[in-house]
Parts: C-alpha cells; structure tokens; sequence
C-alpha cells in the first residue's frame, strides 16, 4: 500500500463519513438535551428529497415550470432539505415534549413516514419512480479547490496530502467538520450549552433555576433538524447521486446512533468515531476479495467489516457509555 | 348463512367466469429495485405498456417493497384471475416454485430463474454474452488498459456479467486489467447510488477508465462519477446512453421488455407455453446500444470488432463462458 493508496482511502473515508457527522452531531444535540432521536434516519432521508426536488426545480428553465436559476441552486435545495428536516424535529419535539410521548416510537413513525411519503410525493411530482430528475453543474454541491492547492501539489508528502485530503471537497463537507469544535464550543463554553446539558442531566435543576426546560429542548430539537437536513442535502447534491433515490439514506441515521453511542456524546469522539466508520466502509469498499494465499476474505465479510468492528468496539473497548441521565424521559413539572 | 353461502357461490362463479374468459387481465411483478429503476424493472414496465398500448388490454401491476411480498403477491394476482403472471426478477423462484402449483391454470412466467413447473415459462437471458461484447468495447475504448466490473451482489446471476464482461475485455485485449466489486449483500444494493459513486471513484484511482456496473438502481451513481472524472461508464439492462451523454460509452442492453411483451401477447392469443425461453445474441434478446449519445465514442473499428464478435458467437465458433452453468469463471 503506497502513500497514494493511503491518502485515497482517506479522502474516500472524509466522503463517506460526512453524512454520518452531520447525522451524529444532530442526535448529539438531541441526546444531550434528554431527548432520544431514533429519526436521524428519517429525517436524512425527507432532507434529502427535499433538497434534489428543490435543486431540480430551481435549475429547471421558466419555460418548463421551473425558477431558471442558474447558480446557487444546490444552496436553494440545501435551505428546503433543512426547512423539511426541521418541520419533522419539531412534530418529534411536539409528540416526545410537549404531549410527553414515548420518544423511540415517535422516532420511528418519522422513519416510516419518511421513507414513505419521499417516493409518494416523488412520483406525484417528477413521475420516475420516486427518483429526482439527474442534477448537473450548479445544481449540486461543486468540489471546492482551497488556495493554493494547485502551486503547493509537487511539494513532498505534503503537497499531495493538501491537494487530495484537504482540498478538492464540497461545502457541506468543510461545514460538517467546522461544525464539531463549533459544537464543542457552544456545549462546553457557553451558557447555552450548559443549560442544555443540564436540562439532559436534571431537568428538575434546570426548571428549580427558573429556566425553561420544554424551551432548551426545542432549541436542542431544532438544531438537530437544521443538521439532519444537511446531511440529507449532502446525500442527494454532494455526492455521486446527483439526485435523490429513495431509501437513500441505506441505514446512515443508525450508524450515526452508533457512532453517537462509541463517541460517548463528545463532539470531538464523535469525529473520530464517524471518521472510522467513513475508513473502514472505504477500506471494504477497496480491498473486497483478499486473497491471503491459504484461503480468500470473502466479499461479504469485507463489506459486514463495519458492523462487525461496531459490535466489537461497542461490545468490549469502549467501556461503558453513560446516555445523559434524564434521556428518554419525557419532563414532567408537577405530579 | 344462507346470505353467505349466495356470496361465496356467486364469487366462485365469478372466478370461474373469468379464466374461461379468454382475455383475462395480464398482471406484472416488479422487484425490489422499484418500477423506474432506469434499468432492469424499468424495461419491464415499457413491454407491459407496449402490449397496452397495442391491445387497448390493461395490466395490473404490483411493486413490491420487502421481500416477504413475494408469494403473496404472486397468489393475490393468481386468485384474482389474472393470466399471465409475470415476474421479473430471479429472487421470485421460490416463491413461484410453491404457488405455481397451487394454481395449475394459470401460466406464469418468470425471468431470470428457472421454475421447473408445467405452467411456468423461465426466461433466460445469455447476460453473458451481451457483456462479453460490451467487454469487447470497454477493452478497445481503454486508453489504460484497466476496465471495472461493479455488480449489484455477489450472487451467480450477476457473476455472469462479470465473466462474460472478462471474457470479453481478453479478447481484445489479453493483458487487460480487470477491477470487480460489487456492492452489497442486501436488497439495498440495488439502490445505494452513494455507494456506487465510491465504487466507481476507487476504481478509477485504481487506473480504471472504463466502468460496467450491472447494479440497478445503484447504476446511477456509477454513471455520475465516471461523468465527474471525465471517464467512461457502461450501463445495463435498459438503454442508459442517454443518462450521461459522452460518457456513457454503451449499454448492455437486456430485452427484459420483449419477454414481458411477448408473454402478455402470447397468453392473449392462446399460444402459451411453459419451458425454457432462451433469450441471447442470435434472437436479439441481449446487445449493445449505439445512439446519438454515444455515436461519437464508437469507432468503426469498434463496430467491425463487435460485428466479427457477434457472428462468432451466433455461428457457435466463439463460446462465451456461462457462470451460471457450473458457477465459475475461467477467467479472473
């Protein structure tokens, strides 16, 4: 395995890893605040319908029914997926805080509902199957070349690592990576995100000192939407797709959960967490069929490696994760 | 009782007026990929309309959406009356195998999986030598001697492509190198377009520039990456040119819609029958597609190469491997 090799793998797991950043950072927020989010999945998936059906329309020409744009389209879809994504946080929000529901089963219905209504209205409106017509030009997220890169290519070890790794990826990318010392920060040196801890630790503490638990967990409910609807724009407009296929998402919301759970709800654990799952799914994706001599590693071996290592690490290294303590209760004033 | 005992006559008076009734509605299954997969249940749909449109007969249809549908969808359209039932899709053989002699009246016909029933006609398609030429052309367009394989599963039908594919890609050029993934191991593989994209994105750095992706739905991806990289692709089942002009060098095309069309017609005119229906170079059942697209990637050359090919393979002088017949591969 030479450097190049290395530096591809890499470059392909910051690809794959991103959805799964954005979608585990939402639950972060979620989970931190006391509120379970088993419908990263399907808030992914509605963001991103709504972010190919918005690029696809604005990109479409007046003469067709479409806006004409011809530029900033891929952002218009980002804002729907997001619009769409926070519409679902908030009915979760609804059912699990205000009506103090059970938050699992809430999470859930988004899911089906979901990965249903996608491919419904999809057909409804673009009559293929529930697929958004194919996107092209500015009506996706462009690769984005950092300053620089081209000059600084032939400098040694570097250069490449610059030019490959760092530069050459879209938007949502570098903005799901800003996100996590932003979240850290926001959590961990404002008061905001003092409350919104506490609020998932001892709500009884939180409303003792006259602050509003049911609002902190809106908030948390809301920003996990905005994040989810990023991660679905990055499905449909920042990757090979170039549109939205249903059921997508193919299972990314639960890895997040996964990644959430390994990451202990640390941002920065979070990173790394969703990084490794990004690695080893490139590495399954590279290296399928190794011949060891003695026998070959199956194909289906190489492409369960993620989940096996999950079950693993979760298993027996992590040690014990230990959920906020008030998650999944709904808040309860007076009794 | 009394008023249950008229319902339940009159029902099985009405079934049994129905398969006397000699046009009885058609019904078509589509698998997992979902109706406008641009690809495989895509081209099943467009025969089923063909006879539609030909005979003013309408169809019913089914779309299935987990596998536990299967049998019974199969069974609600075979109590309902309709004739033919058609499936498409391999992973239905089963379930056919169980239903089909529970109703003897029926014809049903599937394709891609043989059903050894006396009322079921198994469509076979020779994939293999429809990817053998389209191997042919990947392996003269190759500027770096490296071609890609991305199948949906690890499973012998889509092996077949890839063998055949190989075979091919040797043929015209013997030290070609040949990358081969595929993409998962569950239905959802038919429809990952994200993953099929990163296929595709390793096997270019991996020096690839041309790419067969036999995936479904998943195809997508792998078609949109090679037009991003400025590479070329190869689609499947349907005509896929047009899906990324210029970059899609040629498509392995499967008449799925002739064997559906020509199964819906065949019970409409009473001239059924079960068995073996072999579709292959010789009855136009697999080829390549060359349109406006991709008129300008094709050279003469090409095209006389895949023209000596094809004959051989009719006239029986060039034997194209079927995986499907011992599930190997002579070649890597």
């Amino acid at each position: 395995m030479d450097f190049n090799t290395i530096l591809q793998l890499f470059d392909s797991a910051v690809r794959l890893s991103t959805p799964l950043l954005l979608a585990c950072l939402a639950g972060l927020y979620s989970e931190r605040s006391g509120i379970f989010d088993i419908g990263l999945e399907g808030k992914m998936l509605a963001g991103a319908f709504a972010a190919g059906a918005m690029s696809a329309y604005a990109g479409m020409p007046v003469t067709e029914g479409g806006l004409g744009m011809t530029w900033g389209m891929a952002w218009m879809g980002a804002l729907a997926a997001v619009a769409v994504s926070i519409v679902l946080a908030l009915i979760h929000g609804f059912a699990s805080i205000t009506l103090r529901g059970n938050q699992l089963i809430s999470g859930v219905a988004i899911n089906f509902f979901a990965a249903g209504s996608t491919v419904l209205i999809g057909q409804y409106w673009f009559q293929s199957g529930g697929q958004t017509p194919p996107l092209r030009g500015a009506q996706r997220f462009e690769a984005i070349t950092l300053p620089f890169a081209k000059t600084l290519e032939g400098v040694p070890i570097l250069g490449p690592t610059y030019h490959d790794l760092i530069s050459g990826h879209n938007a949502l990318v570098y903005m799901a990576l800003l996100a996590v010392p932003l979240t850290w920060w926001l959590l961990f040196r404002t008061r905001f995100g003092l409350r919104l801890r506490a609020v998932g630790e001892s709500p009884e503490a939180v409303d003792t000192a006259g602050i509003s638990v049911v609002r902190q967990r809106y908030v948390a409910v809301l920003i996990a939407g905005v994040l989810c609807g990023l991660a679905g724009a990055y499905l449909s407009l920042g990757t090979s797709a170039a549109g939205f296929v249903k059921d997508m998402s193919a299972g990314k919301g639960f890895i997040a959960l996964a990644a959430l759970i390994f990451a202990k709800w640390q941002p920065k654990s979070a990173l790394f967490a969703c990084l490794l799952f990004g690695f080893l799914e490139a590495i399954g994706n590279r290296y399928q069929s190794i011949d060891l001599g003695a026998f070959v590693v199956p194909v289906q071996f190489m492409q369960a490696l993620p989940y096996i290592l999950t079950v693993v690490i979760l298993a027996g290294f992590i040690g014990k994760a230990i959920p906020p303590a008030a998650g999944g209760e709904p808040y309860v004033k007076e009794r | 009782m009394k008023l249950i005992k008229t319902i339940i006559g009159a029902a099985a008076m009405a079934t049994v007026a129905t398969a006397a009734f000699a046009q009885a509605t058609p019904a078509i299954i589509f698998d997992l990929g979902g109706k406008f997969d641009k690809s495989f249940n895509e081209s099943s749909y467009e025969g089923a309309e063909k006879f539609k449109d030909e005979t003013g007969i309408e169809y019913r249809e089914f779309e299935l959406q987990s596998d536990a549908q299967r049998e019974q969808a199969i069974r609600r359209f075979a109590q309902q009356g309709n004739n033919p039932v058609v499936m498409a899709g391999f992973s239905f053989g089963t379930a056919l195998d169980v239903v089909a002699q529970e109703f003897p009246d029926t014809s049903f016909v599937i394709i891609d999986m043989v059903v050894d029933q006396p009322n079921v006609r198994s469509v076979l398609f020779r994939a293999d030598q429809g990817s053998y030429i389209v191997g042919l052309l990947a392996a003269m367009a190759s500027e770096t001697g490296t071609v890609g394989f991305i199948g949906g599963m690890d499973i012998p039908l889509i092996s077949a492509f890839g063998c055949g594919f190989v075979q091919g890609a040797r043929s015209a050029n013997a030290d070609a190198v040949i990358l081969q993934n595929s993409v998962g191991t569950t239905g959802a593989a038919w429809n990952d377009p994200v993953k099929g994209g990163e296929l595709a994105m390793a096997q270019f750095e991996q020096g690839a520039d041309v790419i067969f992706v036999a995936a479904g739905g998943t195809g997508r991806g792998v078609l949109q990456a090679a037009a991003d990289a400025g590479k070329l692709s190869i689609g499947v089942d349907s005509n896929q040119n047009y899906m990324q002009p210029g970059s899609v060098l040629t498509s392995m095309v499967k008449r799925v819609d002739e064997a559906v069309y020509n199964a819906f017609m065949d019970v409409n005119n009473g001239e059924f029958t079960a068995g073996f229906n072999i579709m292959d170079l010789s009855n136009g059942g697999v080829g390549w597609a060359l349109d406006e697209y991709n008129d300008a990637l094709i050279s003469d050359e090409m095209k006389a190469a895949v023209a000596a090919a094809t004959a051989k393979i009719v006239s029986g002088e060039v034997v194209v491997h079927d995986f499907m017949s011992d599930n190997t591969c002579p070649v890597e």
